[in-house]
């Protein structure tokens, strides 16, 4: 290993330009003439509409074209897709209605585009918008997933609002007997909280065409450029693939917001191949709080059955799940095999029945937010034990004990499809015990008493499944794409590396921890390593960034690309060193022949590859090498996160005074961004447990839409955290690594929640736990 | 944005002449609501005033207490060891509004003028028994303020300066909005040879007093004197972030803790 090998703690190089001010952003791009695109949208949540009145609009001063849904449809443009098929427990598919990039006839939540208007500047296109006139037919609106069954109907091809009814299995008769035979059984309701994503750059699109090749140039903040370009191209048949490039330039941040296709990333491709020359079109806030897919939004029942000894002998879940005014990409896939399949947890529960009913209410759509399904998973089953552990009178650490897998029982096979590969949850719940002293909290909580506040203590032991995916398996569940990852390393003649992912970075240290990975691996120091990503010009087909997957899929990629680069070097080597290819070793960036200081540097075989006058016969020249890699396995990141609060029941302010995360990603590429990664997470779970609220009003009007009354977290919101790990490598990639971008926010609401509820001794109490909530806990509880 | 005419004002008076001028001016001091409000095309001024250059802005100390120029940013306030020494509530009350970009933007006069029922300075105002300084007039700190975004200000009228009297005592202790951290209830404490004075804002359409806790504080200054004196939940706000009930509650809390602020 090197300086910055696998192990190091670099710093993250992109950084330089993100915190100078040198990064490019698709809004930092103009192209010679670019128009300006804004879209009208819905004020009402639910509405009919005939005609669209673009006269006025169109004689406004440089207003170039204004388009409304039939332009698109007549042009033959397709509808935006779910990628994921779900079939209801009778077998029938799920209900997907049309969901046109600009609505016809109809529209289902505010914010919901019906036309857009194209012209030279910004401010005459913002102008002339508002000019243009819908005759609405306002309907009722549908608000919240308990009302959408018996409420106004949103789509024609979905009855009573619901897309689909699901199970995991049939096994309800088998899971039912085992709450009848058992000692205690441990029920509660849950709501989890719709979340706006918030990244901090809101989407944008510029879309650029050349009618001479027919070529189009499509910017995007985008977390996937290459299956962006495959939807726009293969389900809305705006352009050829070969035709249509597109480019994900720097991006800041996603959190699963930026994996889909939206309706203004169709529209403004499809009207520049209409119109030619350039349109930008860029969110602004207001438009991304309305937009922008918001994420989780379940409300649950939940019961957990032990036995006498305290053992978990079964589990029943039944979830209503927001869809939002339509399905976006993976919206289907979110609330079924991404959540019901964590439900066992890290515990040996052998039964669990778990339903799940999706309707669609006049909201913006909801799909994967950081987690993805997992935090919701998390939430119930470690809520459920927390709370089972307080009415038994065990203490919560020990119930989790009693019940966790242990270390000698993996490979283990979940009754929720899942096979975890390794782990050792035990190690992690006690190294977080350790740090967090919980054997000290009693004397803690008497202190905090002594001065009038309430303390607690929650502990919240996580599974998660990264690395997302093997493609069959995926195929088989209903997925609509292989998520195999792609990697092309690419030596230049001097020496020196560039390395094509089609993971996408918007925020999580790729072209940091990606060279780490080349650097051990092929002995080139990082410096000499390139890391690109982000143009379907450059480089291979990618699958792109979400569920974790970039550093054990992507990362894995990469790792099979330099297996063939050093096996090509050591053809190479052995030739020009005069030996046998069995006897070529090759370490630290040198092939030598073994047993002896004959040696050759990779940067000497880079350059014999492409000034080929000494090579092997039937070599090619060149040194540069593509491998796709197709996981054997999801990966299962763990580990245990403690979280300790202190609330002032005279005004409800939670604090949180203590927060220990002890993580298991496997092997650790980069300590230093994983740990931040891990902050970053948490920071948003602790904004889902007490500050962020999504909250509409009864006609569908997004009350919180905007940061004066939607909670971002701040800094001062959280205390310094302290972020420890265990490692056991995974077995089933070559780097042993689980992915570490989702943890924070799958641990930390049920840690936070656990905590709180300790504190105020309430059984529940919903999220975000805002100040009023446990004021009014706090008054209750006396 | 709309389009509109940007004009440079050079004092008070020639502010006043050029809003009298315009068709539908507006003045702009720190530009901390009106510039967002432009943004969202929810405000469409013909005409901004722009009151930097007008020789409105500083601190001078006088009689114990300070004069505040309208133009005064709230760190100014804030830092100023004039108002530090004089008046710490309102040292303390500057140094915690919006964020360090809002109190280098924001002023004293924009913030008044403006009433948002969940800024802090009303109470100061109202709690200090303040005078402010127009370009025509003097009007009481107990009188500026008439209601949700309204004042005494006639059309037109600028406000040039706010006159703080001595205190014995000041205080101020804010349960911030934890989105906006705006005040979802803010109380400011005072002992000034006017007497004793609670004001709330935040809490209700616009800043009020709270006799009963004036009266108790006059007794007996101290934070216990407060136990059990509670405002009437009637007409205060309600919103996703706060009830009524829960409002009222906390005044009683932040003005115990506004007492225990002033040492």
């Amino acid at each position: 290993m090197g300086e910055n090998g696998i192990g190091a703690r670099m710093t993250r190089r992109e950084d330089q330009r993100f915190l100078r001010g040198k990064g490019t952003y698709v809004d930092d791009i103009n192209r010679p003439g670019q128009n300006y695109a804004v879209f009208v949208r819905s004020p009402h949540a639910h509405a009919t509409f005939n005609a669209i009145d673009t006269a006025a609009a169109s004689a406004a001063p440089g207003v170039v074209a204004i388009f409304v849904g039939e332009d698109m449809v007549n042009d033959g443009v397709g509808p935006l897709i779910c990628g994921w098929a779900i079939s209801s427990k009778d077998g029938s598919p799920m209900n997907m209605p049309p969901h046109m990039p600009l609505s016809v006839g109809k529209v289902t939540y505010v914010g919901d585009a019906v036309a857009v208007v194209i012209a030279k500047s910004l401010q005459q296109a913002k102008d002339a918008a508002e000019q243009v006139t819908v005759d609405w037919g306002e309907l009722p609106a549908v608000v919240g997933v308990a009302n959408a069954e018996g409420g106004a109907q949103l789509h024609e091809n979905a009855p009573n609002n619901v897309c689909f009814d699901w199970y995991l299995e049939d096994n309800k008769e088998a899971v039912d007997a085992a709450f009848a035979g058992a000692a205690h059984v441990t029920s509660m309701e849950v709501v989890n909280n719709r979340l706006v994503p918030n990244p901090m750059e809101p989407r944008c699109a510029l879309a650029e065409h050349n009618s001479v090749g027919d070529n189009t140039t499509f910017y995007t903040t985008s977390q996937n450029p290459h299956v962006a370009r495959l939807i726009l191209s293969a389900f809305s048949g705006i352009a050829p693939e070969h035709k249509l490039r597109v480019v994900a330039p720097d991006v800041g941040g996603g959190f699963g917001s930026k994996i889909y296709v939206y309706p203004e990333d169709a529209t403004v491709v499809w009207a520049v191949r209409k119109i030619g020359g350039a349109i930008k079109w860029t969110s602004d806030r207001s438009e991304a709080f309305l937009t922008d897919a918001h994420g989780r939004d379940h409300e649950t029942k939940a019961e957990l059955a032990l036995d006498k000894d305290g053992k978990f002998i079964a589990m029943r879940v039944s979830t209503l799940a927001n869809l939002g005014g339509y399905m976006s990409l993976f919206s289907s896939a979110v609330p079924t095999y991404m959540y019901a399949t964590l439900l066992a947890g890290q515990y040996t529960t052998p039964l669990i029945y778990a339903e799940v009913k999706t309707v669609f209410t006049n909201t913006t759509p909801v799909d994967a937010y950081r987690g993805a399904g997992r935090p919701e998973a998390t939430f119930i089953v470690e809520r459920l034990v927390e709370m089972a552990a307080r009415e038994l009178s065990i203490d919560p650490a020990e119930l989790r004990k009693r019940n966790l897998i242990q270390p000698d029982q993996f490979p283990y096979q979940t009754p929720v499809v899942h096979n975890y590969d390794i782990g050792d949850y035990e190690a992690s719940l006690d190294k977080a015990k350790a740090i967090a002293d919980s054997a000290g909290f009693a004397a803690r909580r008497e202190q905090s008493k002594a001065n009038g506040k309430l303390r607690g203590l929650g502990y919240c032991n996580y599974i998660e499944a990264c690395g997302i995916a093997p493609s069959a398996a995926v195929g088989a569940l209903g997925g609509g794409v292989g998520l195999w990852e792609a990697a092309q390393v690419r030596f230049n003649p001097t020496g020196n590396v560039t390395v094509f992912t089609g993971t996408h970075a918007h925020g999580q240290g790729h072209e940091t921890a990606f060279a780490q990975v080349v650097s051990d691996q092929l002995g080139v120091p990082t410096e000499n390593i390139e890391i690109v990503h982000g143009d379907t010009d450059k480089g291979p087909f990618g699958m792109g960034t979400y569920g974790s997957r970039s550093i054990a899929v992507g990362g894995s990629a990469i790792v099979k690309a330099g297996e063939k680069i050093i096996a090509k070097g050591i053809k190479i080597a052995a030739h020009m060193l005069e030996a046998s290819e069995d006897d070529i070793e090759f370490a630290d960036g040198n092939f030598t022949v073994a047993g002896t200081d004959k040696a050759m540097n990779i940067t000497e075989i880079a350059f014999a590859a492409y000034v080929p006058h000494n090579y092997p016969e039937g070599v090619e020249p060149g040194l540069d090498e593509t491998a796709f890699y197709d996981p054997l396995n999801f990966s299962f990141p763990s580990g245990t996160h403690i979280c300790e609060v202190e609330v002032d029941p005279d005004t409800g302010t939670v604090e949180i005074v203590n927060y220990v995360a002890v993580d298991d990603f496997g092997t650790l590429i980069n300590p230093l961004i994983v740990e931040g990664q891990v902050h970053g997470g948490i920071v948003q779970g602790v904004g889902q447990a007490l500050t962020e609220n999504t909250a509409y009003d009864d006609n569908g009007q997004l009350i919180t839409g905007s940061f004066m009354d939607y909670c971002m977290p701040r800094a001062d919101d959280v205390p310094s955290f302290t972020v420890e790990t265990t490692e056991t490598p995974s077995p089933l990639n070559p780097l042993g690594v689980k992915g570490c971008g989702e943890a924070g926010a799958i641990a930390a609401p049920a840690a936070v929640m656990n905590a709180l509820t300790d504190a105020l001794g309430t059984e529940n109490i919903d999220m975000p736990a805002t100040p009023q909530k446990v004021w009014r806990a706090a008054q209750a509880a006396g | 944005m709309y389009d509109f005419t940007y004009q440079r004002a050079a004092s008070a008076d020639d502010a006043a002449a050029k809003i009298g001028g315009a068709d539908d001016g507006a003045y702009i001091a720190g530009g901390q609501t009106l510039l967002p409000t432009m943004k969202l095309r929810l405000a469409n001024p013909s005409d901004l005033i722009d009151l930097a250059g007008a020789g409105l802005s500083g601190i001078t100390a006088s009689g114990g207490g300070v004069s505040i120029g309208a133009m005064t940013c709230h760190a100014d306030v804030a830092n100023s060891a004039e108002v530090r020494s004089a008046l710490p509530g309102l040292a303390a009350l500057a140094g915690g509004i919006g964020d360090p970009q809002v109190r280098n933007r924001g002023t004293i006069g924009g913030s008044i003028a403006n009433n948002d029922p969940a800024a802090d300075y009303p109470a100061a105002i109202v709690g200090l028994g303040a005078t402010v300084k127009t370009n025509t007039r003097e009007i009481a700190g107990g009188d500026f303020f008439t209601g949700l975004f309204e004042t005494a200000l006639a059309e037109g009228e600028l406000v040039t300066a706010v006159s703080f009297p001595a205190a014995t005592k000041s205080g101020y202790a804010k349960f911030a909005n934890p989105a906006s951290r705006f005040a979802l209830v803010g109380v400011f404490v005072a002992e000034t040879g006017g007497g004793v004075r609670v004001a709330v804002t935040g809490a209700g359409a616009s800043v009020f007093r709270v006799a009963a806790m004036e009266a108790a504080l006059s007794a007996n200054w101290s934070a216990a004197a407060l136990d059990g004196i509670a405002v009437s939940a009637d007409g205060l706000n309600t919103d996703i972030h706060a009830a009524a009930d829960y409002r009222a509650h906390l005044v009683t809390v932040m003005a115990k803790r506004a007492v225990e602020a002033c040492g």
